[in-house]
């Protein structure tokens, strides 16, 4: 039950400005992931909002109370490490109970909530080992029940999966998902992994050299990315960029080919993503280079121009390197922007 | 094709059991540097004051308890032992209260001067001891503190500190921050996360390097010899009393003082190897 609101903070260690006059609101229950390249400052404003760093300019609310000036442990959250940070000392029971012992909570109650969260996260049979005894994933497990069983009103979690495998992750991601959406809690992810911010995010701030680049819902970052970082930066892989040339009256000449395009009368980037094209006869020409069969479809690195140019085609095509193909992007898929600003042009 | 390989491969194997030869003898001779006057020790302790004296040496002990009871029966000598014990437990006290918190501070802020700070803490130890005791000797003369339990483990402090500075360092850095910082989240002040998550990952390392500072000054011999008259410690009662004592019992006096030594720092060789970067678990 908790609005975060992040009002005009920077952070500046030294000479290095690492976060610029971010603003955020997060709302209740929302589950936002912070998604950027590592230095882009996502970790440092996570934990600007835990309270294990203090920003050098601005304000933080959580749940209308200004929180920027208290310990972690006043504001009313919980975290999740990337390296889990299970106590070694303790057992699991202990771990998952000390935030509760720490608020003097009867014994009685202790055990209930532990047990609770520890059923909930499905490490109830390992209650009595200590962390030394358990896997990369059950040690996550611990971490995030150990969070749980604070109730917080907010839960913060830094690269929570990226010590897991990869199939370990995948399993992870849908069941924190679960968890988390089950618990009602507001919830801040950080995640260098686009597919991870994807897949469980209610909105994606993509971060970049301490500034929020966009704040949107999944499909409204991927489809209309504010800026050409976004673009490159999220989808697999990134989106096709060409110069345009403009020819007057909305008009853009790209590689040979006249497209439609915002109204404003000077070059541009175009742009599109891979799997929004389409082979006809009246596309644009370009020379596949590299053939990539990857089982659901098939990824053709071509030359457009000097510039590479993918394309995601039906695996059941036979393209050979060398081969120039006609590729015709999807008119309502192609988007612009400005190379100056690198913002988007509608 | 099968003899030019064996060509190639013989002198190979050889000179790598030549090697592994070389090898061999070198541990059997440390070993042997270290141990065999060890044994000697062990022998003549455990022997009785005439066999001490005899020539030729016996190659097995006999244990007779005659030239340590005569050890202990010796005037002054369990006065030193008590001075000994009292001096080593004082440093211990003080090198781990002044030292364990320098550690944590090292391994844990980042503040002006970090690195010359760590610099200066080994380089107590540049300054050989003689060229400090007289000073010492003045500056405790005039403070009144000379001859006493007290000053000398001032001095003691002194050398200890660095090795438990180092250790403790080692020791906390060895903790991810991310403990401390879980537990602040959890509801910790800075004082609870340190005695509920730090201490408890840590005591095995403070006792040892406290176990540590205790045997620093337990072998030390130059600052007791020049700063104590009345108040000697085993060692300095043993070096004052060298060229008049016998054989015997500078044997059992040796014995008494390389045992505990021997035992704490086999104890505790896990965290001194730690305070060299080799092991932090």
């Amino acid at each position: 039950m908790a609005i975060i609101e992040i009002k005009n903070v920077a952070k500046r260690f030294g000479e290095y400005q690492a976060l610029h006059d971010i603003n955020l609101t997060i709302a209740d229950q929302e589950f936002m992931v912070l998604l950027g390249a590592s230095g882009c400052g996502k970790s440092t404003l996570l934990r600007i909002i835990c309270g294990l760093e203090t920003a050098t300019e601005g304000e933080v609310w959580i749940g209308g109370r200004r929180v920027d000036h208290l310990p972690p442990k006043d504001r009313g959250i919980s975290m999740v490490f990337q390296n889990y940070a299970v106590f070694p000392h303790l057992t699991v029971f202990e771990n998952i109970g000390f935030g509760l012992r720490m608020q003097k909570l009867p014994n009685d109650e202790v055990t209930r909530r532990v047990e609770r969260t520890a059923t909930l996260m499905h490490i109830e049979q390992l209650l009595k080992r200590y962390s030394g005894e358990l896997s990369g994933g059950q040690r996550q497990r611990v971490a995030v029940a150990r969070a749980l069983a604070m109730e917080p009103d907010v839960i913060l979690m830094d690269e929570p999966l990226s010590n897991l495998d990869a199939l370990l992750r995948m399993e992870m991601r849908a069941e924190l998902k679960g968890v988390l959406a089950e618990s009602k809690t507001t919830a801040i992810y950080v995640t260098h992994d686009q597919v991870e911010a994807m897949s469980m995010a209610d909105r994606i701030s993509v971060m970049h050299q301490g500034k929020i680049v966009q704040a949107a819902s999944p499909i409204e970052v991927y489809r209309n990315p504010a800026a050409e970082f976004v673009a490159g930066f999220i989808g697999n892989p990134p989106m096709n960029f060409i110069t345009a040339k403009p020819e007057g009256g909305g008009k853009y000449n790209v590689a040979g080919h006249s497209f439609d395009g915002p109204a404003a009368n000077s070059e541009l980037q175009f742009a599109i993503r891979p799997e929004d094209m389409k082979l006809s006869e009246d596309g644009l020409s370009a020379v596949a280079k590299v053939v990539e069969p990857l089982g659901a479809h098939l990824l053709v690195t071509c030359e457009l121009e000097g510039n590479l140019f993918r394309a995601v085609l039906d695996s059941e095509l036979q393209v050979n390197p060398g081969e120039t193909l006609k590729l015709a992007p999807m008119p309502d898929r192609i988007r612009w922007f400005d190379p100056n600003t690198t913002l988007a042009v509608a | 094709m099968t003899a030019v390989a064996t060509d190639v491969a013989a002198p190979g194997t050889d000179s790598r059991k030549a090697g592994q030869y070389v090898y061999i003898a070198g541990v059997v001779l440390l070993c042997a540097w270290v141990l065999v006057p060890l044994y000697f020790l062990l022998i003549n302790t455990l022997s009785s004051p005439e066999t001490v004296n005899t020539f030729p040496k016996r190659f097995v002990p006999e244990f007779d308890m005659g030239s340590l009871s005569f050890f202990a029966g010796f005037d002054g000598i369990l006065t030193a032992l008590k001075n000994s014990i009292l001096v080593a437990g004082l440093t211990m006290i003080m090198s781990i209260a002044i030292g364990a918190p320098a550690g944590y501070a090292l391994s844990r802020f980042d503040f002006w001067g970090k690195e010359l700070f760590r610099l200066l803490i080994l380089l107590t130890r540049a300054f050989p001891l003689p060229l400090l005791a007289l000073p010492l000797a003045v500056m405790f003369i005039r403070a009144g503190i000379d001859d006493t339990v007290f000053g000398l483990a001032l001095v003691h402090t002194t050398l200890a500190i660095p090795f438990a500075v180092l250790i403790t360092f080692s020791l906390f850095s060895g903790i991810p921050m991310e403990l401390e910082e879980a537990a602040w989240t959890l509801g910790c002040t800075r004082l609870t996360a340190f005695t509920k998550v730090i201490l408890p990952l840590v005591l095995p390392g403070i006792t040892a390097s406290a176990i540590f500072a205790f045997v620093i000054s337990w072998n030390e011999v130059f600052a007791a010899a020049v700063l104590t008259i009345e108040n000697r410690t085993l060692t300095a009662f043993l070096l004052q009393n060298l060229d008049t004592s016998p054989l015997h019992l500078k044997f059992a006096g040796g014995f008494i003082l390389v045992v505990p030594a021997l035992i704490f720092i086999f104890a505790v060789r896990k965290y001194l190897f730690a305070m060299w970067g080799i092991a932090n678990r």
